[in-house]
């Protein structure tokens, strides 16, 4: 999972223009929110553990402890404030690293960060994993041994169209928002939260595993207009009136 | 390296996806501010048709990368092929659309040869001998130029319309295609997909409506849904949504706008609270007219907009549905 910036957080750029300024609110990943209750779901249909694993400064402990609460078993946080300016392929050495003596079963991923967005990490961390992959997941079956084993997953195309695709396990999935609908912490979740297992993780103990960006970002700016745009401005019922007059006399669609 | 510039051409079911041409759009204009030699591969099981097709454009050559097992699509065997055909015709630039078959099988591509991809990218430019690609960040409320830091090929994918398919040059004459049969042994391909399908029957064809009605997260409850569609029936128009809004289920899929629902062009496209995230605004950014009411004055949705309303929708929308049934009589 990771921490990004709130959707409607007011964003700053710093000194340098490179990045956005810290010190703004945070929240999940919103796909990743998916991706966890989507393995919360799992574990209550099959048993066994869920772990959730970050990477990123002190702050992203935040997304780790509502995630115990909402019930995973035990927590991996990578902490370092390096990690915040990690291209995918660095993200994903670094967590396959930390996960070098796991044995998981499958490892979930949202299907892209509402930061960077680059959509990539699931898929490189299964490759480094040596792993088989799928992606914009929407339902996953586990298969019965008579059937082959392994999953049954439901991928999400483009334009409304969908395919199941098998295959055997361990593996990593990209998990596409609105799969299934979020919990929330209950009181006593939270509450145990506390008491579960925590390992963290320092740049130090992965670095060797990682190497330099490949992706270097030049410059972050606001994006440049490439429309017009005219803003109707006044009371509701002055900008009702305004916007009338566009559609009929300008639009033209009224 | 070789200074190529190759284009890996999508195609589904042995027909070319029509978002190939505004890649190949993007590696011409690359190729003339470089001068780089732009060449493009076709990869599947008996796409030698489409590889035909590609040589009419203003490409050096067109290589048809073949094996049965590329049909149906699996990342195992994409990718094994294009790492086989890579190595024996290395690239410095690959492009390809930013669609979900790429974007499920480049970063593990990118990956096998210990490189990167650069993904939904909006725009490029050479500048100073240094390539730069614009991509968009958080959710489109900044973007960034983006360089290539490493040696190997630089893989980039592009955003569904920064480019524009209609402008694809033709070239004097057809490119040679060549065929090039990759080896996919046993093993390799270790997922098994299934046919292709829609789900629902497709209630409403909203690439039809000249007029729609979109709602965001700014509705905020089911129950405002209502007034949406009472703007939609105001305006004789089609009311659809955001995808957060279909997840919910306060309206039906076949509603949804942006890359996993429908993609429109209508006359008027009026965004209820819908801040404008990417695959969002794909689905939707080509329409004549578009009016955004938003109360967050930074949504990305006002980059797009010809007329903005910064404010509360809730304020808006029913004076502005008074003010049509008058206007209508």
């Amino acid at each position: 999972m990771k921490q990004v910036p709130q959707k409607d957080a007011p964003l700053k750029l710093n000194d340098a223009g490179t990045w956005i300024r810290e010190g703004v609110s945070y929240e999940a990943n919103e796909p990743d929110a998916f991706a966890l209750e989507e393995a919360l779901r799992q574990k209550e249909k099959h048993t066994g553990e869920v772990v959730v694993i970050t990477a990123g400064p002190a702050r992203a402990m935040q997304v780790l402890r509502e995630a115990l609460a909402k019930g995973a078993d035990r927590a991996i946080h990578l902490e370092d404030d390096a990690f915040v300016g990690l291209d995918a392929y660095n993200t994903a050495r670094a967590i396959a690293a930390a996960i070098k003596d796991e044995k998981f079963d499958l490892v979930f991923t949202g299907l892209q960060s509402d930061d960077y967005g680059y959509a990539q990490t699931g898929v490189i961390l299964a490759e480094i994993l040596g792993w088989p992959h799928a992606t914009i997941i929407m339902q996953i079956e586990k298969r019965t041994e008579q059937d082959g084993g392994g999953i049954r997953v439901k991928r999400e195309l483009e334009a409304g169209f969908f395919q199941f695709v098998d295959m055997p396990l361990p593996a990593v999935l990209t998990i596409q928002s609105g799969i299934n609908k979020l919990r929330y912490a209950t009181l006593i979740g939270i509450k145990q939260a506390k008491n579960k297992p925590l390992r963290k993780v320092t740049l130090a103990e992965v670095q060797s595993a990682m190497g330099a960006n490949l992706q270097k970002i030049e410059r972050l700016y606001l994006p440049q207009k490439t429309k017009n745009t005219e803003y109707l401005e006044g009371p509701p019922a002055e900008v009702a009136k305004k916007l009338v007059e566009k559609l009929k006399n300008e639009m033209r669609v009224i | 390296m070789a200074d190529t510039i190759l284009v890996v051409v999508e195609q589904r079911e042995s027909k070319l996806n029509r978002i190939s041409w505004e890649t190949i759009t993007a590696g011409q204009a690359i190729a003339a501010q470089t001068g780089w030699t732009l060449e493009a591969a076709v990869v599947g099981s008996g796409v030698g048709p489409i590889a035909s097709e590609v040589a009419e454009k203003k490409v050096a050559k067109v290589y048809d990368v073949e094996s049965a097992r590329l049909e149906p699509y699996t990342p195992d065997a994409f990718v094994h092929a294009l790492r086989e055909f890579l190595a024996k015709h290395p690239a410095k630039l690959v492009l390809m659309p930013h669609t979900y078959q790429v974007r499920d099988f480049v970063p593990k591509l990118a990956t096998a040869l210990e490189t990167t991809a650069i993904s939904d990218v909006i725009g490029a430019r050479y500048e100073g001998g240094k390539l730069l690609f614009t991509r968009q960040m958080f959710q489109g409320k900044f973007v960034a130029d983006v360089s290539f830091a490493g040696s190997g090929s630089c893989f980039v994918t592009f955003q569904n319309g920064s480019f524009r398919a209609d402008k694809v040059e033709a070239g004097a004459a057809a490119a040679p295609v060549e065929t090039v049969n990759v080896d996919i042994p046993d093993g390799v391909v270790r997922n098994h997909p299934q046919e292709v399908f829609k789900e629902a029957k497709q209630a409403v064809d909203l690439t039809q409506a000249e007029i729609i009605v979109s709602v965001g997260r700014g509705i905020k409850e089911q129950k405002n849904i209502e007034l949406a569609k009472q703007l939609a029936d105001a305006l004789g128009g089609e009311l659809a949504a955001s995808r957060p809004i279909c997840d919910n289920g306060w309206l039906p899929m076949d509603r949804q706008v942006g890359s996993s629902g429908q993609t429109v062009a209508p006359k008027l496209y009026l965004a209820l609270g819908i801040s404008g995230a990417i695959q969002h605004m794909v689905g939707m950014k080509g329409s004549k007219s578009i009016v955004a009411i938003n109360k967050d004055s930074e949504a990305p949705i006002f980059e797009i907009a010809d007329y903005a309303v910064v404010g509360n929708l809730f304020d808006v929308v029913p004076p502005l549905i008074e003010e049509l049934k008058k206007a209508k009589g």
